[in-house]
C-alpha cells in the first residue's frame, strides 16, 4: 500500500477546500484486544475506518513444516499449540485423519468420550470468548465471569488427563487413558451448574441495551460474503451460512446424537453473539445425551510403534470453536508424513474482518474482531 | 478551644481568635492559608488512597474474587506501595513531544479538582469558601480539569492518546451542560447558589423528597451526566483501554500518571458531594418536616458522618455503574446527551420552574 507524502506532497491538502485527513494507526502487534501479536493496519478517517489491513506471522512456529519431521503420534502435540482453546478438538482432527489413513475402526466407547470431551473443549472456549466480548466492550466484570465456570470444565479435563489448557487425549487409535472414575459424575454436576449460570450471562450481557446498540446492526457479513471468505463457524452460520461439520459430514458420535445447528441471518455482531450463545446450549444437549450412554470397551484400539500411512492424500475436517478445521496430509510411506497442511478457521474467518469493519467505527472494531473469537497461534500457525 | 463534632463553627473561629492574638494580622493570614493548605492535601492525598483501594475492593467483590490481600492487613497497605512505586518510577518523555505542555498538563488536571474542593462543606463550620457562587465556583472549576486531558492528548505525540482527548473534550463539554442543568433545577427550589443557604434549606427534609417528581428526574440525569463528566465507566470513552490501550495518559509514567489517578477519584469525590449537597441535604440529618422525635435521633448522628455517609453511597452506586455495564460508543454518547439528556433536562425545568411558583413541593 502506497503511504501518501503529506508532508511534502502539498497538493493532497488544499485549504481552500477544508476536508479531512486520512490517517493511519497500528493496532498492535501490542494492543488489548487484539488478544495477542496480531498486528492491524487501519486507515482512519476521524474515528471512521476506511481500511483494515491484518498484518499476520508475528507468531509462526512452522507447525506444518515441523510436522514434516515427526511421527504420526508426534503431530497429534504439535496441533494443541494452534488453537489452544480447541485442543482437544484439533488433536482429534489429526487423529482421525491418520486414523482414516490406516483404514481402522475404533470402539465405539472412544468415540463417545471424544465427542463428550469436544463438546466440554466447545463449551470452555465459548465460555471465555463470552468473558473476552464482555471485556472488549467495557464490561471487565463479565471476563471473570466467563473463567469462573471455565474453570469448572478445566478441572475435569486436569483430572482426565493431566494437562488443563494444552490437553493432549487423543492418540491415533483412540484416547491416551480411559475416563477417570469421577468423570462422569463431575460433567453432569457441571450441566447441571451451567444450565443455571447461562441465563445468568443473557442478564449481563444479552439484555444489556449498551450491549445490544453496540452490537447490532455492526461488522455486517453477508452469507454470499461468508462463502466467498471461506468464513465458517459460528460466524459463518450468524450470516445464514449453513456450514456445522458435525451435522454436514459427521465423525466420531455425532451421527447419533440430536442437536441443532445454530443458523442466524442477520450477520451482525449480535447475531454472532447469539450464535456461540445458543451453542453452548446445543454442546449441554449434546453432553447430556451421551454421559449416561458411554458404551463398555477398550479405550484404545492398538497401533504399531510406527505408523506408516499407505502412499497418498489424506483429509480430514472437524468443527473446532471457531469454525472448520482442515487437516491435510501427504504420504509417502514413511514414518513422518510428506507434507502437512491445516486449513485452520482463523485464517480465513481474520480475512473477512475488512469487508465487516469497513466504514465502521475504532470501537465496532473491536467488537466486531471480539465476534470473530480470533486466536492468533490458530491463525499463524 | 470549644471543639465540638456537631459544630465546628466554634472551633474554627476560635483557632483564627488564637491566631489572630498571637501574630501580626498577615502573619495571622498567612499562618491559616499554611494550616488550610496543609489540611487540604492531606485530605486529597488520603482521600485518593482510600478510594483507590474501595474501588479495586468493591471491583473484586463484584467479580467474585479478593482484590488486593497480601501487602497490609487486607491489602490495606496496597495503595501505598503503589503510590511508592509510583514516585520511584522514571518519568518518560516521549520524544517529539510538547515537553512544556506535556507536564503542565499533568498538573492542571489535578489543581482543577483540588480547588473545587475548597468549596465542599464537610460539615456545619468546617467549610472553607462559603460564598454566594459557590456551586458555580465548583462547576467551573472542576471543569478546567478537560483542558488538561486536551494538552495531554495533544503534546503526547500519540495518536490513541490524540483520538482519546478529542473523544474526552467532546463528552465532557456536552455533558457539562446536563450537569449544569440538572442542578439548577434544584436551584430553582433553592433560590441561592450558596452551598450552606443549599444546605440550611433543607432542615426539613432533603430536595430529592422535597422536590416532587422533577427533583428526582433532575438526580438521575446528574448522576447519569456526571459519571460521563469524570470519564468514569460505562463513559470511559477517553480512556478505553480495549481500544485506546490507554487514551489520552498512555505515555505518562511515574508520579504524572498518578495525578492523573488521583485527579479521577478527586473528581469521583466531587461529584459526589455535589449531588449529597444539593439533593441529600449535606451533612444536613434526615429530618422529617416538624417530627421532633425524629429529627432528634437523627441529629445525633454528628454532620460530618452524614456527610460522608452520603458521599459513600453515591461513590458505591458510581463504582457499581462502572463495574456492571459495557462502555458505550461516543456517537452513541453524543446522542444520549443531545437527544435525550438535554430536552429531557430543558422540560424538568420547566417543569421544576411551575411547581415552585405553584408551591407544589413540599
Amino acid at each position: 500500500m502506497t503511504i501518501p507524502d503529506y508532508k511534502n506532497d502539498l497538493t493532497i491538502i488544499d485549504e481552500s477546500k477544508p476536508e479531512t485527513q486520512e490517517y493511519f494507526i497500528n493496532m498492535g502487534p501490542q494492543h488489548p484486544s487484539t488478544h495477542g501479536v496480531l498486528r492491524l493496519l487501519l486507515t482512519l478517517d476521524g474515528e471512521n475506518l476506511k481500511k483494515v489491513e491484518p498484518h499476520l506471522g508475528f507468531i509462526h512456529r512452522s507447525i506444518e513444516k515441523m510436522c514434516e519431521k515427526d511421527s504420526y503420534q508426534q503431530i497429534v502435540h504439535l496441533t494443541d499449540r494452534m488453537d489452544y482453546l480447541s485442543c482437544h478438538i484439533n488433536n482429534e482432527a489429526v487423529c482421525l485423519c491418520v486414523e482414516a489413513g490406516l483404514q481402522m475402526e475404533v470402539p465405539e466407547r472412544v468415540k463417545v468420550i471424544r465427542t463428550i470431551v469436544d463438546e466440554l473443549n466447545r463449551l470452555s472456549s465459548h465460555q471465555l470468548w463470552w468473558g473476552v466480548m464482555g471485556m472488549d466492550l467495557g464490561a471487565i466484570t463479565t471476563f471473570l465471569y466467563g473463567f469462573r465456570d471455565r474453570e469448572l470444565i478445566t478441572d475435569i479435563f486436569e483430572e482426565t488427563c493431566g494437562a488443563r489448557l494444552t490437553m493432549n487425549y487423543n492418540v491415533p487409535g483412540g484416547l491416551m487413558f480411559d475416563i477417570h472414575p469421577n468423570f462422569q459424575k463431575r460433567t453432569k454436576d457441571f450441566i447441571t451448574y451451567f444450565r443455571k449460570k447461562l441465563p445468568e450471562y443473557d442478564d449481563l450481557l444479552s439484555n444489556n441495551i449498551i450491549f445490544t446498540e453496540r452490537t447490532k446492526g455492526i461488522g455486517y457479513l453477508s452469507k454470499e460474503d461468508a462463502i466467498s471468505f471461506g468464513v465458517t463457524g459460528p460466524t459463518g452460520r450468524a450470516s445464514g451460512f449453513a456450514c456445522d461439520v458435525r451435522k454436514r459430514f459427521p465423525y466420531s458420535a455425532y451421527d447419533r446424537v440430536d442437536f441443532k445447528e445454530i443458523i442466524y441471518t442477520e450477520g451482525d455482531c449480535f447475531a454472532r453473539y447469539k450464535a456461540r450463545i445458543d451453542e453452548m446450549w446445543e454442546s449441554m444437549k449434546i453432553i447430556e445425551q451421551l454421559i449416561d450412554n458411554i458404551p463398555e470397551g477398550e479405550y484404545k484400539e492398538k497401533t504399531k510403534a510406527v505408523i506408516k500411512l499407505p502412499e497418498g492424500e489424506y483429509y480430514q475436517r472437524v468443527e473446532t470453536a471457531r469454525g472448520e478445521l482442515g487437516v491435510y496430509i501427504v504420504s509417502d510411506n514413511k514414518k513422518s508424513p510428506y507434507r502437512v497442511k491445516f486449513r485452520s478457521p482463523g485464517f480465513s474467518n481474520l480475512s473477512a474482518l475488512d469487508t465487516m469493519a469497513r466504514g465502521n467505527k475504532i470501537a465496532d472494531l473491536v467488537a466486531t474482531m471480539s465476534t470473530l473469537d480470533l486466536v492468533i497461534p490458530d491463525i499463524d500457525r | 478551644m470549644n471543639f465540638s463534632i456537631y459544630d465546628f463553627t466554634g472551633f474554627v473561629s476560635s483557632v483564627d481568635l488564637w491566631l489572630r492574638s498571637n501574630f501580626p494580622p498577615l502573619v495571622a493570614d498567612l499562618t491559616g492559608f499554611v494550616i488550610i493548605a496543609i489540611c487540604f492535601l492531606t485530605f486529597v492525598t488520603l482521600l485518593g488512597l482510600s478510594l483507590v483501594y474501595i474501588e479495586r475492593k468493591v471491583c473484586a467483590f463484584f467479580q467474585q474474587r479478593l482484590g488486593p490481600m497480601r501487602v497490609g492487613f487486607w491489602g490495606t497497605a496496597q495503595t501505598i506501595a503503589d503510590i511508592i512505586k509510583l514516585i520511584f518510577k522514571e518519568p518518560l518523555i516521549t520524544k517529539n513531544s510538547d515537553k512544556f505542555l506535556f507536564n503542565l498538563a499533568a498538573f492542571i488536571v489535578i489543581v482543577a479538582p483540588i480547588m473545587a474542593i475548597a468549596a465542599v462543606p464537610f460539615a456545619k463550620g468546617l467549610h472553607v469558601l462559603d460564598f454566594d457562587i459557590g456551586l458555580f465556583f465548583i462547576t467551573a472549576i472542576s471543569s478546567i480539569g478537560v483542558t488538561g486531558i486536551l494538552l495531554a492528548g495533544w503534546s503526547s505525540n500519540n495518536k490513541y492518546s490524540l483520538i482519546g482527548a478529542m473523544r474526552s473534550g467532546a463528552q465532557i463539554v456536552s455533558y457539562e451542560l446536563s450537569v449544569v442543568l440538572s442542578l439548577l433545577t434544584i436551584i430553582v427550589l433553592t433560590g441561592s447558589l450558596q452551598l450552606s443557604v443549599i444546605i440550611e434549606s433543607q432542615r426539613d427534609g432533603w430536595w430529592i423528597f422535597k422536590g416532587n417528581i422533577p427533583a428526582v428526574i433532575a438526580f438521575f440525569i446528574f448522576i447519569i451526566a456526571s459519571t460521563a463528566e469524570s470519564n468514569r465507566g460505562p463513559f470511559d470513552m477517553a480512556e478505553a483501554e480495549s481500544e485506546l490501550t490507554a487514551g489520552f495518559h498512555t505515555e505518562y509514567s511515574g508520579i504524572k500518571f498518578a495525578f492523573f489517578f488521583l485527579a479521577e477519584y478527586i473528581n469521583l469525590f466531587i461529584i459526589a458531594a455535589v449531588g449529597a449537597t444539593v439533593f441529600f441535604g449535606g451533612w444536613m440529618p434526615l429530618h422529617i418536616g416538624n417530627f421532633e422525635f425524629f429529627n432528634n435521633v437523627m441529629d445525633f448522628i454528628p454532620p460530618i458522618v452524614w456527610f460522608f455517609g452520603k458521599i459513600s453511597m453515591l461513590i458505591f452506586l458510581i463504582m457499581w455503574f462502572k463495574w456492571t455495564f459495557p462502555r458505550l460508543r461516543i456517537d452513541q454518547l453524543l446522542t444520549l446527551e443531545w437527544k435525550y439528556l438535554l430536552p429531557i433536562n430543558l422540560i424538568n425545568l420547566l417543569l421544576m420552574s411551575l411547581v415552585a411558583l405553584n408551591g407544589w413541593h413540599f
